[in-house]
């Protein structure tokens, strides 16, 4: 039989619900391959075997409930793993953030997303790497160390969910949680070679989640596949009235398992534009990408170009609005309320010097540009004109899909750089973010999945975008792509990690 | 452009955080480059745009303005650093 770690999650139900393997022992197994690996990559920063354990022998007596008698209700996912990125509320785990201001913070309550992701029976590991607050692009701002990419240990897992991407690529978790501010998920499932769904803006709850850019964040998550990440999807999906931003959209009931490989795309108009095949692309990457789009025509897909002329204003747009509202989400972070606390004799002196002393380089940064893009004498220049061009990014996706229903675009200019090779320079890393922000600026949704390796051995990464609510057509492509190729099964050689 | 210390000092201030002298030039620099760059959205014509307030249309619902139970005060105080009384403990507000 195949190592239970590279189990896929339809075979992890199969087996749990024929008897074959108990959650213990899928658990255990996992968990094994936590100790293994987890020093050589860094995915987690703070595991729960105990209460893993404990959860699994919970869903094993489910499971042997339902088998004497399958009229009881199973909850879908009972008895498989899950690993969650740490800006996610897990109730009594320690919850950082990837930050010294949250070292000791344990969040009293669950996120909506893991609340009800529980409720549907998984087993949580623990919680993952990321960027401080999820700012970054590589993990490599986070307080606790770098996460390290499972196909080159030298290179960065992408971010800020890297350590969740990183995580299910080096099968220490089957699925992970991460969220996407400005291509969170969608970045790193590229540079790690798996699949990751950045939902809807408002279709999954943000309750929870540690706030960075409130118009943007979303949670997602990682799988192998994207028949993997469907049922993750529809669990969370929905509205919440602890988020007033999820709304009363109907969730269709659609079911990968239908689809027949042959013609599966017939009808289904895909576009691509232009804006994203520019130069100083890694050539490499392009090619991937241009393959796999053949390669989606084959299936039946009508293949056309596409225009988002305002693609190229995507990056300064987003680096004025985001940081605008982490610089108002991240005051609450004071010292009083949570967190450790810098003494002073005078409480503003509390304020200064706890979030001085305690955010991280990147954090500072990104408070101090968005304070000036919101302060008196400039909120017209900087935030007013940027939410005005963020209107018209959002009208190119909407005049973009009367003619197609997806688009097809790199998920990142390069495969995976080198940990370190952006130094201290932060344009240069928030350009590795031009083709994931313009999804996040118009709410859409995106998949990311590999179509390929370059020649060190990285995966490169496709993404398809869709209009507000059409995650299905998103699974349901790369779910096609997936069904006649084989590089999301993949997976990297980590004997001498250990 | 190119931000002066005292400007560097006033949004630090705003945000509340106490930097060093080394993070006020290192940031004053990168600010100002990271604006630079941001200037070009100065060059988008953007007559009779509206500026986005929300990505998907307002929808402005309200929920029924009922009771519910919040989080208990040992829960809310728990990850506090300084409690006393059953409430959050700072130093003297006024004098």
């Amino acid at each position: 039989m195949t190592e239970i770690v590279n189990l896929s999650l339809g075979e992890l139900l199969a087996n749990l619900h024929a008897g074959d393997l108990s959650s213990r022992e899928i658990t255990q197994a996992y968990l094994d391959q936590i100790d293994r690996l987890n020093p050589a990559l860094h995915a987690f920063l703070t595991l729960t075997p105990e209460a893993a354990l404990s959860q699994a022998d919970e869903a094993d007596q489910r499971i042997n409930t339902w088998r004497s008698d399958p009229g009881e209700d199973l909850p879908p996912l009972t008895g498989v793993p899950l690993a969650v990125k740490d800006v996610l509320c897990v109730k009594d785990i320690r919850c950082t953030c990837g930050s010294r201001i949250l070292e000791n913070f344990v969040p009293p309550f669950d996120a909506t997303a893991v609340a009800r992701l529980r409720e549907a029976g998984v087993v949580i590991l623990g919680k993952t790497n990321t960027d401080e607050f999820a700012m970054g692009s590589s993990t490599e701002n986070s307080a606790y160390g770098p996460t390290h990419n499972p196909w080159n240990l030298d290179h960065v897992p992408g971010g800020s969910s890297g350590g969740s991407a990183a995580a299910v690529a080096a099968s220490l978790a089957p699925v992970a949680l991460g969220t996407d501010t400005g291509g969170s998920v969608r970045q790193p499932a590229s540079f790690c070679g798996v699949t990751g769904i950045k939902p809807t803006y408002g279709r999954i709850s943000r309750y929870g989640l540690v706030a960075y850019g409130s118009s943007f964040d979303v949670v997602g998550a990682f799988g192998r596949s994207a028949a993997e990440l469907v049922p993750l999807f529809k669990i969370m999906a929905g509205p919440d009235p602890q988020d007033a931003t999820t709304g009363d959209v109907p969730l269709p009931d659609f079911n990968l398992t239908l689809i027949d490989p042959g013609d599966s795309l017939t009808g289904l108009r895909i576009g691509v534009p232009d804006e994203y095949f520019i130069e100083g692309i890694q050539g490499e990457v392009e090619e991937g990408v241009r393959r796999a789009i053949e390669e989606l025509e084959t299936l039946g897909a009508q293949i056309k170009p596409v225009s988002l002329p305002y693609t190229e204003q995507a990056l300064p747009v987003y680096y004025l609005i985001a940081p605008a509202e982490a610089s108002a989400n991240l005051a609450r972070f004071d010292g009083i309320r949570y967190g450790p606390r810098v003494p002073a004799d005078e409480m503003w002196d509390i304020f200064r010097h706890t979030r001085g002393d305690k955010f991280g380089s990147e954090v500072k940064r990104r408070i101090m540009l968005g304070t000036y893009a919101l302060s008196a004498g400039y909120y017209d220049a900087y935030y007013g004109q940027a939410q005005k061009v963020r209107t018209l990014i959002k009208r190119d996706f909407e005049r973009a899909f009367e003619g197609v229903d997806l688009i097809a675009a790199p998920v990142a200019p390069s495969t995976a750089f080198r940990i370190g090779e952006h130094g201290d320079d932060p344009l240069s890393m928030y350009l590795e973010d031009i083709f994931t922000l313009p999804a996040n600026l118009a709410g859409v949704p995106g998949i990311a999945f590999p179509v390929g390796f370059d020649q060190k051995g990285l995966p490169i990464g496709m993404q398809l975008m869709g209009p507000h609510f059409q995650e299905e057509q998103l699974f349901l492509a790369a779910h096609a792509y997936q069904l006649i190729t084989d590089w999301h099964t993949r997976r990297p050689d980590l004997n001498g990690a250990s | 452009m190119k931000l002066t210390l005292e400007e560097v000092e006033h949004i630090a201030e705003l945000a509340r955080l106490r930097l060093s002298e080394e993070e006020k030039e290192r940031y004053g620099e990168q600010l100002s480059d990271i604006l630079d760059y941001a200037a070009r959205l100065q060059a988008v014509d953007t007559t009779g745009i509206s500026p986005m307030s929300s990505v998907l249309p307002a929808r402005g619902k309200l929920r029924p303005d009922e009771p519910r139970p919040g989080l208990s005060l040992k829960d809310a105080l728990r990850n506090a650093p300084d409690i006393e009384q059953d409430q959050f403990r700072v130093p003297p507000v006024l004098e």
